[in-house]
């Protein structure tokens, strides 16, 4: 982890760019990245998957698992399933790793270069 | 259980002034919670952002009202009752859009704007060409958005107020348009999200004890229940349970479905309505848990228009819903009358038509602020104008856009509304997403490859809409009925084969921004785009909520 305490009132933080350039942002910012962009091609790719899977392979789809329910309608909840997990995941993801860490940087810009 | 009721084949469903007295109950109710929220409405932050003051679980709330409007409730209900598993669509893209708004987009949107996503989107760039953009875009998609609202409330009340001239319709057209004018003046932001949380409430339960009561029907066996909505349409047999029934024709259709996939899940973080609701919370932590919220609800509602889809399909029939006035989108209606007879129909109706409200009332007040804030106050005015002159401006623009919209419902009037939404997603996901993208997370990017990416994607996706066959030319094989908007068959300009423009328009403002991002010389601001970048992420510097 990066965030080490620094003393309140940074000298070297005095603007926006000066913060941009400073390691501890830019560990901010690599981490929320990491996070946000491999869920989204995740989520992207499982719903277009579903998506091609109903357009073009229908007789797979149509396929019955028990009584008039088809895997076609299991991944459509699938979809609701992993919307709500990724959903989960990433608030608390949210709360507990990212925003203490923003709060820290934040209070530092809001007392110095303001 | 009771037998199922039979069907009146008359046109009118239930008694009508018991569904007038249900809906006139709402309105007062609605408008008392309005005047009294607009008490404190003092400065600009009060009537665009509603203060800044609401909690994260109300504005969730308050934007699953903005976004499950009559598209979601009367026409996926509509879509699954008549083309079963291929209406399924919506529901799903229109959920796991959201995922695109919680992961990259609400947060780092709150934390730099103040009012509108031209905020946004000029922060780094050249201010006023930016802007009128950014502006233009928004006034479009909320004007496809509306029509999409006004025409629902035309069907609705040829089902329920047994009105089924044009002139009549068109009348009670413009008294909707009329009430969501006064909420907007009146409430401002603030009565306006009181509204859509009143209206959220109504909707979830009245769904939701109409999904009881039909799985309770088939004694909670979802299986059963497909089953029986099998049985009662023949004309489509096992079909409908499977995907393919109204995309799966032909190699046309089936890249139509791409193109509407592609469309509603791009599309909700580009609904200008939908990012202007971020604002009205105190800062980027509420707009997450908003944004979960809206989530929840959002998606628990969509499972249920799964069970009143087939529901409808089953207990009342495709050949009774496509006989109806307001065809597929009186499925839902016409479901209630038939589970809960007049009561139950005249409650769910007045949900419906709270719905069209609601959500009309929500993006007039976006397209207002967008005119007011955007194109009066910073391009006209170059900032030079009090907040109070710009509210001002904004209620006369309030008057103007209820005028069109209320001519434009005439218009529409009778087109399946989630049909007619998803051109709105559509829009939104060409000319507003790749550039909110691209101005948060790509240093280069700059004016010339805004401007391209947003008057290119919003001018190819109306341009292909004009040219395809929703607009002319689409005709019914079996009856030789017009299904476009244009209702003679002797007019047909359509040259564009698909029905949703999304899979041509979207990659396209995409690249354009690329192209006219690489090919300008204008180079970064460095210092702005440091600024907004540690502001999107920190939350240094963001707009605080008003004290009162």
């Amino acid at each position: 982890m990066s965030d080490t305490p620094r003393a309140a009132g940074d000298p070297e933080l005095t603007t926006y760019r000066d913060v941009q350039l400073s390691p501890d942002f830019s560990e901010l910012r690599r981490r929320f990245r990491r996070f946000v962009f491999p869920m989204t091609g995740l989520f992207l790719a499982w719903y277009f998957l579903y998506v091609l899977l109903a357009d073009y392979a229908p007789g797979f789809m149509s396929h019955r698992i028990g009584g008039n329910i088809n895997v076609a309608l299991i991944m459509g909840l699938g979809q609701f399933v992993s919307t709500f997990a990724i959903t989960l995941l990433y608030v608390r993801w949210a709360d507990q790793k990212f925003d203490p860490d923003a709060k820290h940087l934040r209070d530092q810009i809001e007392g110095e270069t303001k | 259980m009771s037998a199922p009721l039979l069907l009146p084949m008359a046109t009118t469903v239930g008694d009508p002034k018991v569904n007038i007295a249900i809906f006139a109950l709402f309105v007062v109710f609605t408008l008392a919670i309005v005047i009294r929220a607009s008490r404190n409405n003092k400065s600009a932050a009060d009537f665009y952002a509603g203060g800044r003051s609401f909690t994260g679980p109300q504005n969730g709330v308050a934007i699953a009202g903005d976004y499950l409007s009559a598209a979601s409730f009367l026409g996926i209900a509509g879509a699954i009752a008549l083309n079963g598993y291929d209406g399924f669509l919506y529901s799903i893209g229109f959920l796991v859009a959201w995922l695109v708004a919680l992961l990259l987009v609400a947060e780092l949107l709150r934390n730099t704007g103040r009012f509108t996503m031209a905020d946004v989107l000029s922060f780094r760039l050249k201010q006023r060409p930016v802007r009128m953009a950014a502006a233009i875009s928004t006034l479009g998609v909320c004007f496809f958005y509306l029509l999409a609202q006004m025409a629902g409330a035309g069907g609705l009340v040829a089902l329920l107020l047994g009105i089924d001239n044009r002139a009549g319709q068109s009348l009670v057209i413009a008294v909707v348009g009329i009430i969501m004018i006064t909420y907007v003046l009146v409430g401002g932001m603030k009565g306006t999200t009181w509204v859509q949380i009143v209206k959220a409430v109504l909707l979830v339960i009245g769904a939701g004890i109409m999904t009881l009561w039909v799985l309770a029907k088939y004694t909670f066996n979802l299986s059963s229940l497909l089953g029986a909505a099998v049985d009662r349409s023949p004309a489509a047999g096992e079909k409908l349970l499977n995907p393919g029934l109204q995309y799966g024709a032909t190699g046309i259709s089936k890249l139509d479905f791409i193109s509407l996939g592609l469309a509603l899940v791009l599309g909700t973080a580009g609904l200008p309505h939908v990012l202007m609701r971020f604002y009205t919370v105190p800062n980027s932590r509420e707009a997450r848990r908003s944004v979960t919220w809206a989530i929840w609800i959002i998606g628990i509602f969509y499972l249920f228009t799964l069970v009143l889809g087939y529901g409808a399909a089953a207990l009342v029939g495709p050949d009774a819903i496509r006989a109806a006035p307001g065809k597929a989108n009186s499925a839902a209606p016409l479901l209630a009358y038939e589970l809960g007879g007049e009561i139950l129909l005249g409650v769910i109706s007045a949900v419906a038509f709270a719905t069209i409200l609601a959500v009309v009332a929500g993006l007039t007040i976006t397209a207002s602020a967008s005119f007011a804030h955007d194109i009066y106050g910073q391009v006209i005015k170059k900032g030079q104008v009090s907040g109070d002159g710009e509210v001002r401006v904004a209620r006369i623009t309030v008057l103007v856009i209820g005028a069109v919209a209320i001519v434009g419902g005439i218009f529409a009037n009778g087109q399946n509304i989630a049909f007619l939404v998803a051109l709105a997603f559509a829009v939104a996901a060409s000319a507003n997403l790749p550039t909110i993208l691209y101005s948060l997370f790509w240093r280069r990017f700059n004016t010339r490859g805004a401007l391209w990416s947003i008057y290119g994607g919003l001018g190819s996706a109306i341009i292909l809409i004009a040219f395809s066959p929703v607009v002319s030319g689409k005709v019914d094989k079996k009856t030789g009925a017009s299904l476009s908007m244009i209702t003679d068959t002797n007019i047909d300009f359509s040259w564009f084969p698909l029905d949703n423009p999304g899979i041509v328009s979207i990659p396209l403002a995409f690249v354009l921004g690329i192209i006219g991002t690489l090919t300008s010389k204008e180079g970064t601001n460095v210092d702005k785009f440091a600024e907004m970048e540690v502001r999107s992420l920190t939350g240094a510097g963001a707009e605080k909520a008003v004290q009162h």
